[in-house]
């Protein structure tokens, strides 16, 4: 990661760095999706039964189901037996056991981005887990992470190596039935991240999978489960960059978090797929399903995005509040500039008695941008003293973007407490002025502005993360402002 | 013969094709206090903002020479790390964004021009709090951000503050007696007298004589109908004070 001294300034004035492609030799499967390349990804990856079973039922499912329409954002119709459903960079025999044998391509693709997978160069107090295309490359700091019990590994590893966890655990959230996308997701999804955290264990560092998606014409499918057993804590962060490239490429993720009593998870996003260029040509499309279960008493889950990327940005990170007294959290920031469009939201479902949840959304529209925040408040009839607080506020810059809210609230029980506010504005040519007037240039203006917009989500991100989304949201607004 | 800091040649200017500024001819000199009074609607607020560099203003004619070179040249940013600054008539609200974090951010990027190094925030802390007393200033209010919630008194001495940090060489007061009770004016014209140097120059723009008690002028012009028509000294604010515009606009 660049350092925190890097200004702003110097960082506004590059273009989306991470648009460079690595060259290497990649397996993937024919393009189109039909049973047998469901069964070839699953032959693959050398798994068991039921998980070949559990993609059969989540594609047969699939084929019966329409891509949702409802969503505020307008695209081609995508043709699914077009894409790629599964690429991986070609392994020398059978693999890399440690992270000494991984191709050397592929550990300077990460160091590009800034994310170096050897652990003794690493920042301390992260573990990562990359992940390419469809497959993990390496995952850092296992050992010390299984002395505490706790598993840190690929998806397909956990398969593997803890297929009760995952036969327990799998699809507990999201099912397979969920939607379009989580259908589809279940089908193909080719590897991901896969935490468990034993009971009474706080995780002594913070976990982290970093996702590139390389091949041309590729999805990327994948899917993260992440487990806090009783008494048990995690913080663990996302990261997202893609080639720049002129057509779309379809990214549906499935994330699936679960606490248990007196667990807390606090789960971080800095998502920076490639947005399409200025004319809105390519980008990738992002519909990706997130949802944690507070599933135990005094549970806690906390979601925290900066949605920078993305040509289409659908994601709703959502609680449910099942535990008694379980408390939901969701900061949101999501920018779009030039023709990007977003909706995201969350939902958040208290079904618990005394359960909390906050929502805080900051969307800021720039250029062509179309920004819809779309949350959803249930309070069910047991959710006795529920209570709920939203705050959405959104920021416009320039006259072609646009900011719409779609806030559904529904309270089946009396003694819940639902507050929303919601606030427009936009930045002024005032604000801009008086701050040239004191000597600040233009971008370096906007920047101050969006950021102190954005200053209560901010200070949820782990530092590091906050440094990087701060710099990050400066190159997005580039060029936002004559 | 003290130097010139601005020199402001026979300036036109106008928004959105009606001229309003009609020929205006002003020099301001090192250690200088200038007054520039007139009734509404006469061009005291365009010329201030021409000065400064705000979009929508068209200068169809004439020229402002600051510091020796082209004012007009250079964007507002510019002009303000060359030392000119103003003192808003409507400071704007900055919500989110920490007075103190953004007022370093200022200083330093004039700094740079200068060719200084930046303050750290234990160096800029210092300078704080010494300017502070200037003013009676609360430090709670640079724990604020920007001028969000201040009350009109608060907006102004707050902008005469950034003015004691910046240390302009040329300080531009756009009716900054607007709005002010008779105390917070007093203080904000006691901070204004402090900052006056042998080096630096004031240009306070006003309405009223009052402001005039407190800040007293080498120099008052009258601008009506886009041109100055009389030029005096302090004692030409107080006729005006008694007689009214109207006087000068029958003559």
């Amino acid at each position: 990661m660049p350092t925190a001294t890097e200004t702003i300034e110097s960082l506004v004035k590059q273009e989306y760095k991470y648009g460079f492609v690595t060259d290497v030799e990649a397996d993937s499967a024919p393009p189109g999706l039909n049973e047998d390349i469901i069964r070839l990804i699953s032959t693959k990856k050398h798994e068991p039964e039921f998980m070949l079973e559990w993609r059969l039922k989540a594609y047969r499912h699939w084929l019966t189901m329409q891509e949702p329409t409802w969503p505020h954002v307008h695209y081609p119709a995508i043709d699914y037996q077009n894409a790629v459903y599964y690429s991986a960079p070609r392994k020398k025999g059978d693999g890399p056991k440690s992270l000494d044998e991984v191709d050397p391509k592929l550990l300077e693709t990460y160091e590009k981005l800034g994310i170096p997978l050897k652990e003794r160069e690493r920042l301390a107090g992260v573990a990562v887990d990359a992940v390419f295309d469809s497959v993990s490359v390496g995952t850092t700091f296992k050992k010390q992470l299984a002395e505490k019990g706790i598993i840190f590994c690929s998806f397909s590893e956990a398969v593997l190596e803890h297929p009760e966890l995952v036969k327990k655990y799998l699809g507990m959230v999201v099912p397979y039935t969920d939607n379009f996308f989580a259908a589809l997701n279940s089908a193909v999804f080719s590897d991901g991240s896969f935490c468990f955290i034993p009971k009474g264990v706080r995780c002594p560092m913070e976990l982290s999978t970093y996702f590139r998606i390389n091949a041309a014409n590729t999805g990327q499918f994948e899917r993260t489960l992440i487990v806090a057993e009783e008494g048990a804590s995690v913080s663990y962060l996302e990261g997202c960059t893609a080639p720049m490239r002129d057509e779309h490429q379809l990214h549906a993720a499935v994330v699936e978090l679960i606490a248990l009593d007196d667990a807390s998870i606090k789960y971080s996003t800095v998502q920076n797929w490639y947005p399409g260029d200025e004319n809105g040509k390519g980008g990738i499309y992002n519909f990706v399903t997130k949802r944690g279960l507070c599933k135990g008493k005094n549970s806690r889950i906390s979601w925290t995005q900066v949605e920078t990327g993305s040509a289409i940005t659908w994601k709703y990170p959502s609680c449910i509040l099942l535990g008694d007294n379980s408390v939901g959290e969701f900061y949101s920031v999501a920018v779009v500039n030039n023709y990007q469009q977003a909706d995201t939201g969350t939902k958040m479902v208290h079904i618990g008695k005394n359960t909390r949840s906050t929502i805080v959304s900051k969307g800021i529209s720039a250029g062509k941008g179309q920004n819809s925040y779309r949350g959803l408040v249930k309070i069910q009839k047991s959710a006795a003293h529920a209570r709920n607080f939203s705050q959405c506020d959104s920021m416009l810059i320039g006259s072609k973007c646009g900011a719409h809210t779609f806030p559904y609230i529904e309270v089946k029980n009396t003694t819940a407490s639902v507050e929303h506010e919601a606030s427009t504005s936009k930045i002024g040519e005032d604000q801009i002025f008086y701050c040239n007037q004191r000597g600040l240039s233009t971008q370096n203006a906007v920047n101050m502005i969006v950021n102190g917009f954005c200053k209560e989500v901010f200070k949820e991100l782990p530092m590091e993360f906050a440094v990087e989304a701060q710099k990050l949201l400066g190159v997005s607004l580039e060029g936002s402002v004559g | 013969m003290s130097k010139a800091i601005l020199e402001i040649k026979n300036l036109s200017a106008g928004v959105e094709g009606k001229q309003i500024l009609k020929g205006v001819n002003l020099t301001v000199s090192a250690g200088e206090v200038h007054a520039v009074m007139g009734p509404n609607g006469s061009g005291k607020s365009t010329l201030a903002a021409v000065l400064a560099g705000r979009d929508g203003y068209d200068v169809t004619g004439g020229e402002v020479i600051y510091n020796g070179h082209d004012l007009l040249d250079l964007d507002p940013e510019e002009r303000a790390r060359e030392g000119l600054f103003l003192a808003f008539q409507y400071p704007v609200e900055i919500p989110g964004v920490n007075s103190t974090y953004f007022l370093k951010a200022a200083l330093n990027e004039i700094r740079k021009a200068k060719g200084e190094s930046e303050l750290d925030a234990m160096e800029f802390l210092t300078l704080v709090k010494e300017r502070m007393k200037l003013l009676e200033l609360s430090d709670d209010l640079l724990k604020r951000s920007v001028n969000e919630g201040f009350s009109g008194g608060e907006k102004k001495r707050a902008e005469i503050f950034q003015m004691a940090v910046l240390e302009p060489k040329l300080a531009i007061l756009d009716e900054t007696d607007s709005g002010l009770d008779i105390d917070a004016l007093k203080i904000v014209s006691s901070g204004v007298n402090k900052l006056k140097r042998a080096d630096n120059a004031q240009l306070v723009i006003t309405h009223y004589q009052r402001l005039l008690n407190y800040i007293v002028p080498d120099f008052v012009h009258v601008l009506v109908d886009g041109k100055i028509v009389r030029t005096g000294g302090k004692e030409l604010a107080l006729e005006l004070e008694a007689k009214g515009y109207d006087w000068l606009l029958k003559n």
